[in-house]
């Protein structure tokens, strides 16, 4: 893993083997998710991967009733909407995620700050061409807990 | 970091705009010409087109809209000035400012005396379904679509956080539109020339001729409330707390000063100009104002030498609702939150309040063409400062100062300009 380039390929890469993982600034110590080829800290290019403990809460949300064509594809529409959100991991970092097992139906009872872990769903890629867009890959999400 | 200022002076001498709206059968480069032809008869003095030495086109997406790469070449050819240099910039739904920006620089180098700058967006040719995943590209397709957001969802994350800190409410945003409504009611120019109150009238009527239950709304809020008239889009969004979806072009000419009164005796002045960028939503501090309105905004005002308080009106980028609330606090009109949020509630942002804010009814009413936005929006300050904005001519104010401000994006990329009228 060392020599993994700190991509979102290889971000995808390691949501395969289920693994959730950051970059960690070798100089000053902070975490980056998404993860960064550059520190945002200290502008280090002294980087590693860091595996997050999957725990973190949600700072805000929407509910989407018309979504792009990767979630329209998994059945998403008006009547069965879904949840994306920003949850900030307990490490520090904030990454924008599908939100999954929160009240769909009545948003208003969706509530900043409930607690979420990671888990890993399959779906298309986000592209116009089809054959682009029918590639299957592993996503992170989040799940209330 | 030193103020800067530009190297010389830039006025703005002439405004041209194709319609807005859905225009089937007119591709980018026919709305330009719509637009560039509109531009040569507002010049007062009249305008050679051989006199003009460079053109920028901002265009976000008619790479996948019209299947057409570097848009700003084919819009030089087909308005007859090639072969000045032509440049396209995509900096989302800021394009068409940035390319101004970039005219301006160009004047203020010395390099250009007059130049045509504007953008253009043709985007009713895909499926709904197909310009949402479009219009999402302009936000991080690799961190942020990942998680299944759509433009609306990223501002409706906003609104929810807006919400969550400061007790705003639905009714707050749908008092944006309501407003925006009553001014692009009188913009003969608008896409959606209606107030609330007239699509509810067209929507009862509709169902009264088709023999079906007649809605019973009495009030626009009852409208705004109704799930069916005014669907959820992305809670808490609903259709109405949305700018329309637009093709359309617009453009500016833009002079150095020393020449401006060739063109016409009333140019307005850029005094001011800033630009910034930003990061993704999730990798921001706050979520409840855009960080880079605030840097921009600060760039105009240092340069311009003025403040918020100095500003008699702006058009500010409402994609959606709350994109305006957090606008005129970014850019200091207001205090962040309640102040900002409840200000088109009680009237303080109508074209009769203390800051009239979007008299041309904004991206909501007026369209929003995403690429040409920018200039549509130079083309509301330069008409009221003239004077010649007609119904819709702020009431009791002489506006000698006025600004835009843009957004790319969901804020990252703003630019802000402040405009004098001497």
């Amino acid at each position: 893993m060392s020599d993994m380039p700190f991509t979102a390929t290889s971000f995808d890469k390691l949501c395969g083997e289920k693994k959730l993982m950051a970059t960690r600034c070798k100089d000053c110590g902070k975490v980056e998710l998404p993860p960064r080829p550059i520190c945002t800290g200290c502008n280090s290019q002294n980087i590693e991967w860091t595996e997050l403990n999957g725990k973190g809460k949600i700072v805000s949300f929407t509910v989407i009733g018309v979504g792009p064509w990767t979630m329209i594809s998994e059945g998403y529409d008006r009547n069965n909407p879904y949840c994306s959100g920003i949850v900030e991991v307990e490490e520090g970092p904030r990454i924008s995620t599908q939100i999954m097992g929160v009240d769909v139906a009545n948003p208003e009872n969706i509530k900043v700050g409930t607690p979420v872990t990671a888990d890993f769903v399959e779906r298309g890629s986000f592209s116009l061409v089809p054959e682009v867009a029918n590639v299957r890959k592993t996503y992170l999400v989040f799940k209330a807990s | 970091m030193s103020k800067r200022k530009l190297g010389r002076g830039v006025a703005v001498a002439g405004y041209g705009m194709s319609k807005f709206g859905v225009l089937p059968g007119l591709d980018c480069r026919d709305m330009f010409v719509d637009a560039f032809k509109d531009l040569v008869n507002s010049v007062d003095k009249g305008l050679d087109p051989k006199d003009v030495e460079a053109n920028y086109v901002g265009c976000c997406g008619a790479w996948n809209w019209e299947a057409q790469a570097g848009i700003a070449k084919w819009c030089t050819d087909w308005a007859n000035l090639v072969p000045i240099p032509s440049t396209t910039i995509d900096n989302a739904c800021a394009s068409a400012s940035v390319a101004i920006r970039n005219g301006i620089i160009g004047i203020a180098s010395g390099l250009y005396d007059v130049v045509l700058a504007g953008g253009v967006e043709k985007m009713t040719t895909l499926p709904t379904e197909g310009t949402t995943l479009v219009l999402a590209t302009g936000a991080d397709k690799t961190w942020e679509c990942y998680a299944g957001y759509t433009f609306p969802g990223l501002y409706a994350t906003m609104a929810t956080a807006h919400m969550n800190e400061y007790g705003t409410t639905p009714e707050d945003l749908m008092a944006v539109a309501i407003k925006n409504h009553n001014n692009g009611a009188i913009n003969p120019v608008a896409q959606m020339p209606n107030t609330i109150t007239q699509i509810m009238e067209q929507r009862q009527a509709r169902a009264r001729e088709k023999g079906k239950p007649v809605p019973g709304w009495v009030t626009e809020m009852d409208f705004l409330h109704d799930d069916q008239y005014n669907p959820m889009v992305a809670w808490p969004l609903r259709l109405f707390d949305c700018c329309p979806i637009t093709d359309g072009a617009a453009c500016v000419l833009l002079v150095a000063e020393d020449i401006a009164k060739n063109f016409t005796d009333t140019p307005i002045y850029v005094t001011g100009t800033g630009q910034a960028s930003g990061r993704a939503l999730h990798s921001r501090d706050t979520l409840t104002s855009i960080p880079a309105s605030q840097i921009a905004a600060k760039q105009a005002y240092e340069m311009a030498g003025v403040g918020p308080a100095d500003i008699k009106i702006a058009e500010v980028h409402d994609c959606f609702t709350i994109a305006e609330v957090m606008a005129i606090s970014d850019l200091g009109f207001f205090k962040p939150g309640k102040d900002a949020a409840t200000a088109a509630a009680e009237g303080k942002t109508a074209r009769d309040g203390i800051k009239p804010i979007n008299t041309s009814g904004g991206l909501k009413c007026k369209g929003h063409p995403v690429g040409a936005s920018g200039a549509g929006m130079i083309g509301e300050v330069f008409h009221q400062m003239r004077g010649e904005a007609g119904a819709r001519q702020v009431p009791n104010m002489d506006v000698n100062l006025a600004m835009t401000h843009n957004v790319g994006a969901h804020g990252t990329t703003v630019v802000v300009q402040i405009y004098e009228r001497r």
